[in-house]
Order: C-alpha cells, then structure tokens, then sequence
C-alpha cells in the first residue's frame, strides 16, 4: 500500500545518493522562482513608490484647468483658454460647501539669482491656501498672507533645493533674491517634500504671492488670469461633491448656457492616480509573467533531467520492482523526487530573489517590496511545476518490464 | 505442502511468422523446503522457468500455482506485493543499490510493506547478522568485496520471511572460495530456516550442493533427480 510519507523518505533517499544531480536539476527553478520574486518585488516596490507619493501630492485634490478637451470640435492645449481668474477661485472658496481649502495657482519658469549665483526653477504664483491644499507646511519662516496677495507684495518662500543650490550653508530668511531681475525678500523655506509621481523634484520651486506673479512677473492675457486652480475637498465622500459644485459655480460665472461646453475642466487628482497607481499594477504582473517563463523552462529542465535519471537508474527500478515496488509507487516515488526538487529549489529561489531585490534596491536605485504574496505564489507555482514536470517521466519509469530493467546495462 | 506448482507453462514469442517456445508444456512440482539446482544450456528456457516462479512473468499457456494460488489471474500490482512476501531474488551480479548503505539495502523490502522505521532496522540487523555480516551494515557496496554484497543481498531475499529465495547464477562473479562460503549459506537457511531454495547454475560442483537437480533442454524440461 502506497502512503505518502514512506514515498517521501524513499524519494529524498534516493535524491541525496546523487547530491550534483540533484542540485544541477533545482537550478532553473531556482532562477525561476528567483526571477519571478525579484520581478515582483520592483513591481510592488513601483507601486508602493506611486502610493507614497500620491500621500505626498495631498488628498482628496481637485485640479481646475482653462480649456476644455474639445471646443468646437477642435481639441484645445489646456491653459489656451481665457477663461479662470483669481474671482472663480475666491468663489469657489466661499460657496462650494463641499470644499475646504482653494489655491489659485499662476506659474511659469524664471531665474532666480543670488549673488553670483544664479537658479532656473518653476515659480509658482499661489495664496496661502497652499498649503493647506498641498498639505505642504512652510519649514521656517512665515507662510504668504491674505495681505501679501492684497498688496503684491515682493516676497517669496523658497523649496529646499532652490536653497541648496543658492545659498549653500547661509540661512536665506530675509535675504534678497532676484526673480526675473526684481527682487523679492525671502520669507520663509517650505518643508521638505520629495519627488512629485511624475519624477519631478518638488523642492526645486519658489513661492510667490499670486497677485505678484500675475503683475510683475508672468503677465495677464485678460484681468485676473490664472493658470489654474487646486482645490482641496472637505473629506473622500465630498470629492464628488465638491467636483459637481465647483463646475456648476464656473457654469455660472463663466455665463455658459446648458448648450455649451465647459470652458474649464476638474480633474480629480486622486483618481489620475490611481490610474497611474492601476498601470503600475499592469506592469507588475507583465513582469512577472515574464519572469513566469523561465520558472516554465526550470520545470522543462527538471523533466529532462528526471527522463535522463529514469533512463539512467532502470536497473534500480527493475530492483525495486523485483523486489516489491507496486506501479504506484514508483510513479510516486519519481514525482515526490520531483516535487521535493522544485520545492528546495523553491525555497532556494526564494532566497535568492530576495538578496537579488536588495541588490537592485542599491545598485540600480529602484524601490523593491517582497510581498509574502509573492512568496507564497511563487513557491506554490515551483510546487506545481514539480508536480506537472516530474508526472511524464514518473510515468515512464512506472511502465518498465522489470524483467528488462534488471537485464539493462 | 506444494509450494510451487508448474502445469504445461509455455512460453511463446510471436516473431513474425514463426513462434519461438521459449519453454514448452513445462510441469514440476516443488515441496516446501526443497533444495533445487535448476541446469541447461544458454537459451534452454532456465532463466525463463526462474522469471514464471518468481512472478516477475505469466506464462502463455498452462498454469503457475504459487501456494495454490494461480499467478494468471493476478494484476501487476498484486504479483508485486507477492514478489514482495513470499520471494527473495539473489542475482549473480548482486544487484544492490548503490551509494546506499548494506542497512537500507536489506530494508529495501520492507519499505515496500509499510514495516515502522524501528522495526525495520531491527529485522535488517538481524538478517545480516544470520548472513553473518554484523558490523558491515553502515558500509555502501563498494566497500564491500563480492561475497560480502551477495551475503546483503540474500540478507535482503530473506528479511520479509519470504519462503522461497530464487537465485540466478549466484556464485557467477564469486572466487571458489567466497563460492563455496555462499553455497554453505544457503545450505544453512535451508536446513535452519526451512527455505526452499531454487538455484540455476552451470556448474556441476555448484549444483552438487543441492538435493534436486531438473535439466532443461530447448525450452523441455529432460531431466529430474533427486539425490539419495
């Protein structure tokens, strides 16, 4: 009677009389499982990267553009319409009640100079409403102030790397810097905050008070201008909300009959990235699916080595046979020698697709996270592939006459 | 009691148009503790005879009787599990496995039976001991000389309390001396332990050890005697 852990002991017996053998046949499922793990890991690491940094951009954000996707037929370049002023973002501040915080926003690049040094950076023209929206505090100094945006005042609030590249060691508060050659006093440095989800370092900026960007250093195509507006919701539940409320007040202000387009558009931020977030998701199972093709080819090569072992070993099955080895348990014995191949060369992979994502943590830079999901997943496919791999040859060893087997050279 | 029983076995080959009788109408009967030195030519249906007794094959026509159970009707399986009780197999080229140890070698059977680890090593070392190979049971085979893997092998044959041990040219690749060693103990398990023992050999000095020489000629069994 054929029972699993006797076969069990009978196959490890077996596997360990030929240590190389054994070890060469765990080889590509070692760099299977490996692969799979090490491709998973960059994967999830991407998207743990995109999670964090969707953290860092806010929550619950609404983006209000000029321009919508179509006008007239005619797909427009955003900002090339006339259409937000600072009046739709104060608006939308007092009447939106899904709304909690408004930053109207007017930006474009301009040099900034300190000294002999000089800095080219994004300048962005904004309310203290900025960093509220942004969850974006100021480091040290003060914030802009209500006052600030009444009077154009020439102040600015300076990112980190704007800092470092300027000013090296000194302390720039209430230095002079020149932007666009007028010069502003620095008020203040904002907090540290990382790279964007599009790559882009978000320390390298200045703040300005909007009012002073629209008058002295970017321009007005029409009175009021902004380029945009970010609009921060009360909680998750009023995103939608606050969406349909802050398009219907632009309807209104902006004069649209229900015929019309929107000359605006909302996007909501948190959705773009979880799109984003989604596309990451795709990538990491491409890859893993890739890297599922050479854990195929390991089990490809345990079944030919394990048909050469069967070839190799007839005598031994003939032996066993004579001397009482039932169908079955040869079959068995075959493939729980396969099984307990792919198994520690699961357990093998395993290890090795974890230094292997260490390793790409630091040399190449990329974020890697081993889930235990991946763990588990990768080592129940390895057990499978034993499985399907070690059934054909197991099966053709159950088949022979024992009296030819015996009688093999 | 008639362990083994032949009626008419032959064994028949198709090749092509012709038919090659590798044994024809073959009939003997063997009692239970009988000594038997089984002779003939190459090609004389010996090796034939031997694989039919020791269920390893059927036969095409006529009838094996083991124990008064016929083989015929028997699955692979079972003729396994029949092997496994009541044969025990010594070849001439020993046939243990290698880079195994002489204990796991005789345990060998009992691994097929389900037999507990602790018992298994206690039945193995007693076996070896009866062969008279204690102390060896931890050497692989080629640590051992020839007479010493064939005393591992007949340990292995007689482990599960098997009645009958089939031996196929057992002294073939043994010295005189280890020969006669070997055919002293089977001698012993015959005479101490009741073991019916079947032997095919060339030799005459070899078969002089048995009590009943048969002769087989062409497939035909011609000759059957028993000495006095």
């Amino acid at each position: 009677m054929i029972s699993i852990p006797w076969t069990a002991r009978i196959a490890l017996r077996a596997l360990k009389v030929n240590k190389m053998r054994s070890a060469l046949t765990m080889l590509g499922i070692i760099i299977g499982v490996g692969a799979v793990i090490a491709m998973l890991a960059v994967g999830t690491g991407a998207s743990r990267r995109i999670a964090e940094q969707m953290a860092t951009m806010g929550s619950n954000l609404l983006i209000i553009l000029p321009g919508s996707q179509t006008s007239g037929g005619v797909r427009m370049g955003f900002g090339s319409q006339t259409t937000l002023t600072l009046g739709d973002a104060e608006a939308i501040q007092r009447e939106c009640r899904a709304v909690q915080d408004v930053a109207p926003i007017h930006n474009g690049t301009a040099q900034i100079i300190y000294g002999n040094l000089n800095w080219s950076t994004g300048v962005l023209g904004t309310t203290g409403g900025m960093n509220s929206v942004r969850d974006w505090p100021v480091g040290s100094g003060r914030p802009i102030t209500d006052e600030d945006v009444r009077s154009a005042t020439k102040v600015a609030l300076l990112g980190q790397t704007v800092v470092d590249n300027l000013f090296g060691g000194i302390d720039p508060l209430d230095q002079i810097v020149r932007i666009k050659k007028i010069p502003f006093k620095v008020i203040g440095v904002m907090a540290v905050k990382g790279q964007s989800v599009m790559g882009q370092d978000q320390d390298d900026t200045v703040f300005v008070p909007v009012t002073t960007a629209q008058k002295k250093l970017f321009g007005t195509n029409f009175p009021g201008m902004i380029r945009q507006i970010m609009v921060k919701a009360k909680s998750a539940q009023d995103l939608d909300p606050a969406e349909k409320q802050v398009a219907e007040l632009l309807r209104q202000r902006h004069h649209l009959g229900a015929k019309k387009d929107d000359d605006f558009s909302v996007r909501n931020l948190t959705q773009m990235m979880q799109a984003a977030e989604e596309q990451t998701k795709v990538m990491t199972l491409l890859l893993g699916a890739i890297a599922s093709v050479s854990l195929l080819v390991g089990g490809i090569g345990i079944m030919n080595i394990m048909l050469v072992s069967v070839t190799e070993r007839t005598r031994e099955i003939g032996i066993r046979m004579a001397i009482g080895a039932k169908t079955w348990d040869i079959r068995l014995q075959f493939i729980m020698e396969a099984i307990i191949l792919s198994l520690i060369g699961g357990i093998v992979g395993l290890i090795v697709g974890v230094t292997g994502s260490q390793v790409l943590s630091v040399v190449a830079g990329w974020p890697t996270v081993v889930s235990p999901f991946s763990a588990v997943l990768a080592f129940a496919f390895s057990g499978i592939v034993g499985i399907f791999f070690g059934f054909y040859p197991a099966y053709k060893a159950s088949l022979l006459n024992p009296i030819d087997a015996l009688r093999y050279e | 009691m008639r362990l083994i029983e032949a009626r008419e076995i032959s064994k028949i080959y198709p090749l092509g148009e012709i038919e090659l009788k590798a044994l024809d109408s073959v009939s003997v009967t063997i009692e239970e503790g009988e000594f038997l030195a089984i002779m003939g030519p190459s090609g004389s249906g010996k090796s034939t005879f031997m694989n039919i007794v020791g269920c390893l094959d059927i036969p095409t026509a006529g009838q094996y009787l083991l124990e008064n159970v016929d083989a015929g009707g028997l699955s692979r399986d079972e003729l396994a599990h029949i092997r496994n009780q009541k044969i025990g197999f010594v070849f001439q080229g020993f046939n243990l496995l290698a880079r195994t140890s002489a204990l796991e070698n005789v345990e060998l059977p009992m691994l097929y039976n389900g037999v507990a680890a602790k018992e298994r090593k206690r039945k193995a070392l007693a076996a070896l001991k009866t062969v008279g190979l204690e102390g060896r049971e931890n050497h692989n085979p080629n640590q051992l000389s020839g007479g010493q893997q064939q005393r591992v092998a007949i340990a292995r044959a007689i482990v599960n309390r098997a009645p009958i041990i089939l031996a196929d040219e057992p002294t073939g690749n043994l010295d005189t001396h280890t020969s006669g060693e070997i055919m002293e103990l089977f001698q012993k398990l015959n005479n101490d332990a009741g073991i019916t023992v079947l032997l095919v050999t060339h030799e005459s000095d070899i078969a002089a050890y048995s009590r009943r020489v048969i002769r087989f000629l062409d497939g035909r069994l011609v000759s059957d005697e028993k000495k006095q």
